[in-house]
């Protein structure tokens, strides 16, 4: 699905990811995690497309294209999703408009028919269903007035109808009560398939009791520094960061 | 993201769509302004003698005036000397008939700029809309005239209604907007030429919406337009005002009187969409739109709604204004404002509180791009008698780009400790956060930009029709087009 060499990249002239590798593939989950300003969220935002991040060497390889040289929009339409870790609010653009765009700007990339206003509605109500989300959320402007949890789960939501190939959830876990997380996580579980990649990026394991890895990876100094199965995040709830960093 | 040099091209793609001449032959005067030249205009529309007095009086008072510089705006003074102030399309020295005596190229300028001018093109169910055609000095055509006739509103060119209806012209013009109001509101009544008449009899709501569709073509030439609409007891209106000119590299003056009185329980809801030639992007040429409107509730829960929705002119300096006379009335201005490249504006609103328990409320939402500067100025006053009146203001700024600026110029004069008044204000920059969000969701850059302007605008958009409320939408595209990279 993706391949990641070698990767360098600042922000602001400040160095950042120092030749980081990682390959993910299809059907799989992976779990980031680390110290803060290790890079987790640099490495979303760069897969994403997002503007103030300087790749300096290495390549990202994403279903066989150069993923770093298509803009976000395409990388969107090609399957890419971040789940944000502070999704914006932008007033007076109904949530459910905003998301009709997406879509059927993808399937217009795709060669496919758009989708008509009934039809898109059926999808979005099915899916608004897989994160309890209140339909009243629907007709509402973008994350306006939302809470945290309401924000988290809207942005869950639009990646159940979106689909994404790679799903990349930025401490989508931050925030949540036990309640809320439980809901985001079944909805994340749901959307789990052999033809889709998901990334989490979090602090806590608290999220991977919910939400099972294959692969745990330990992002620190800008580089993956240990990679291992879910008993690596139960090891560093217990141990912290530090030991990774000595033994590497 | 798009390149600079991508957004260039998008931006020579979508240029100024209305920015043609029509190539027709004109009965334009030569450039010049002095008593003879009024008593010209006046004589080629066959006025009364009291309306020609009327003129000189207030090119007299003009004489005296200095055109105000308060406004946060900056222009090279015009010479009125140098303007021509009556062109008129040949033939046309009384507004024709039927559509059939209309000149094809006219007919032809309005379909290119997409307004119906043939009946038949209505009554097949597309829209229900009343248009009176406006070009340069003179009202080209009406529509449904005899329609509105059978429900006894009256709407037609204001010279037709000195002709036709003296006594109610009379009665009610300069009534709000005196002649003396200010240096361009005593200029227009000097030498208006035409604009729109309407009256909306007691009991009556009229069975279609009306619009002006205002178009400046000749050049050298002002257009000085006077609309007056009166509401009487129990009457509504939706009247809707459009506007273009051709690209030019002069700048051109546009200096317009409205005036609404509006009586006992009756209301007008006046809605413009402004879009004059705006200069190109490095401020050359572009019309000087300095307008007077003001509309007045005289009757007791009488209410006045102003909607404006302004993408064109280089220049705007424009305050729509209520006078609440009224108990229980109500004043709305709801107001979006573009200004994009070298464009400015200073405009905003006045609410003059007298009556008892009046309302009123402003929305207020500026854009500027490029290196345009735009400025909210609003008077809320509440007068010794206006009990338990109350304002809402709310004034919003989005800001693209960091060259261009947004100022907010509130003024408030309270003398009724019964009064209430309620200001929020923001100014925001679009963020990069916003349009990377969604990017991220499939929305190429120009259309995430549109979305979240559209956004910003929705409190006033919903004010309108919904034919305006599209073409508004569609007008901020163009606008804004490559504003953001």
């Amino acid at each position: 699905m993706i391949v990641i060499k070698d990767l360098h990249a600042s922000v602001g002239g400040k160095e950042i990811l120092k030749g980081l590798n990682l390959t993910i593939n299809a059907g799989e989950v992976h779990a980031i995690m680390g110290p803060n300003g290790a890079g987790k969220s640099t490495l979303s935002n760069i897969i994403a497309g997002k503007d103030g991040y300087e790749v300096t060497s290495g390549s990202i390889t994403y279903k066989n294209k150069d993923l770093l040289e298509m803009k976000p929009e395409e990388r969107a339409w090609e399957g890419v999703f971040l789940a944000f870790q502070y999704p914006v609010e932008i007033p007076g653009v109904n949530n459910t408009y905003l998301l009709k765009a997406g879509v059927n700007a993808q399937r217009k990339h795709l060669g496919l028919e758009e989708l008509d206003a009934m039809d898109f509605m059926q999808i979005v109500r099915e899916k608004a269903k897989v994160v309890q989300l209140d339909p009243s959320f629907l007709s509402r402007s973008v994350n306006e007035g939302f809470s945290g949890g309401e924000k988290k789960r809207n942005e869950i939501f639009q990646m159940a109808v979106l689909n994404p190939s790679l799903a990349l959830l930025d401490e989508t876990d931050s925030g949540l009560d036990i309640d809320a997380l439980r809901i985001v996580a079944g909805g994340v579980n749901t959307l789990r398939s052999s033809e889709n990649a998901i990334v989490m990026v979090t602090h806590y394991q608290r999220l991977l009791n919910y939400i099972e890895p294959d692969f745990v990876h330990v992002l620190a100094d800008g580089k993956i520094l240990k990679t291992g199965d879910k008993s690596l995040a139960l090891e560093l709830e217990e141990r912290g960061y530090d030991w990774v960093k000595h033994e590497s | 993201m798009a390149t600079n040099e991508e957004i260039k091209n998008d931006l020579a793609g979508k240029e100024y769509e209305a920015g043609f001449v029509t190539d027709i032959e004109s009965d334009t005067y030569p450039p010049g302004l002095n008593e003879d030249t009024i008593r010209h205009i006046s004589a080629k529309k066959d006025e009364p003698q009291w309306l020609l007095d009327w003129r000189l009086e207030a090119y007299r008072h003009w004489l005296t005036m200095e055109e105000p510089t308060w406004a946060a705006v900056d222009y090279e003074p015009t010479d009125y000397q140098s303007i021509s102030y009556y062109s008129a399309p040949k033939p046309a020295d009384s507004g024709p008939d039927s559509l059939d005596e209309v000149d094809p190229k006219l007919l032809e300028t309005y379909d290119k700029l997409g307004i119906p001018l043939r009946e038949q093109e209505f009554l097949a169910g597309v829209k229900n809309i009343a248009v009176d055609a406006v070009f340069d000095s003179v009202s080209v055509a009406t529509t449904f005239k005899s329609k509105l006739h059978e429900a006894g509103v009256i709407f037609c060119p204001i010279s037709e209604a000195v002709r036709d209806y003296p006594e109610l012209v009379q009665q009610y013009l300069g009534t709000v907007v005196p002649q003396g109001d200010n240096f361009f509101a005593a200029l227009n009544s000097a030498v208006f030429t035409d604009g729109s008449f309407v009256y909306i009899p007691k009991g009556v709501r009229c069975p279609m919406e009306l619009s002006t569709y205002f178009r400046i073509n000749a050049l050298n030439t002002g257009q000085f337009e006077r609309t007056l609409i009166i509401a009487a007891e129990g009457a509504y209106v939706s009247y809707l005002e459009g506007c273009t000119a051709p690209m030019r590299d002069e700048n051109q003056l546009h200096a317009a009187v409205v005036e609404l009185v509006v009586l006992d329980d009756a209301e007008i809801k006046y809605a413009t969409v402004q879009n004059w030639y705006p200069g190109d992007e490095n401020g050359v040429g572009g019309i000087y739109n300095f307008v007077t409107k003001r509309g007045e509730c005289r009757g007791n829960r009488s209410k006045i709604s102003w909607t404006q929705v302004e993408t064109g002119s280089a220049i705007t300096w424009k305050y729509p204004s209520c006078v609440l006379i009224g108990d229980d009335s109500v004043g709305k201005f709801h107001s979006v404002a573009v200004t994009t490249n070298c464009q400015q504006a200073d405009t905003g609103t006045k609410m003059i509180h007298l009556g008892k328990n009046t309302k009123s409320t402003i929305i207020s939402k500026g854009i500027s791009a490029g290196r345009a500067q735009q400025s909210y100025r609003g008077l809320v006053k509440m007068g010794k008698g206006a009990e338990n009146a109350r304002n809402f203001t709310q004034c919003d700024s989005l800001l693209l780009g960091d060259k261009c600026g947004a100022h907010t110029f509130p003024y408030v004069e309270v003398k009724n400790a019964t009064a209430t008044l309620e200001h929020e204000a923001t100014t925001s920059k679009i963020g990069e956060d916003q349009l990377f969000y969604c990017q991220q969701r499939g929305l190429s850059e120009e259309d995430a930009v549109n979305m979240i302007v559209n956004g910003f605008c929705k409190d006033v958009f919903d004010e309108l029709p919904m034919e305006f409320a599209v073409e508004a939408n569609r007008l901020m595209e163009v606008s804004l087009e490559g504003s953001v990279g």
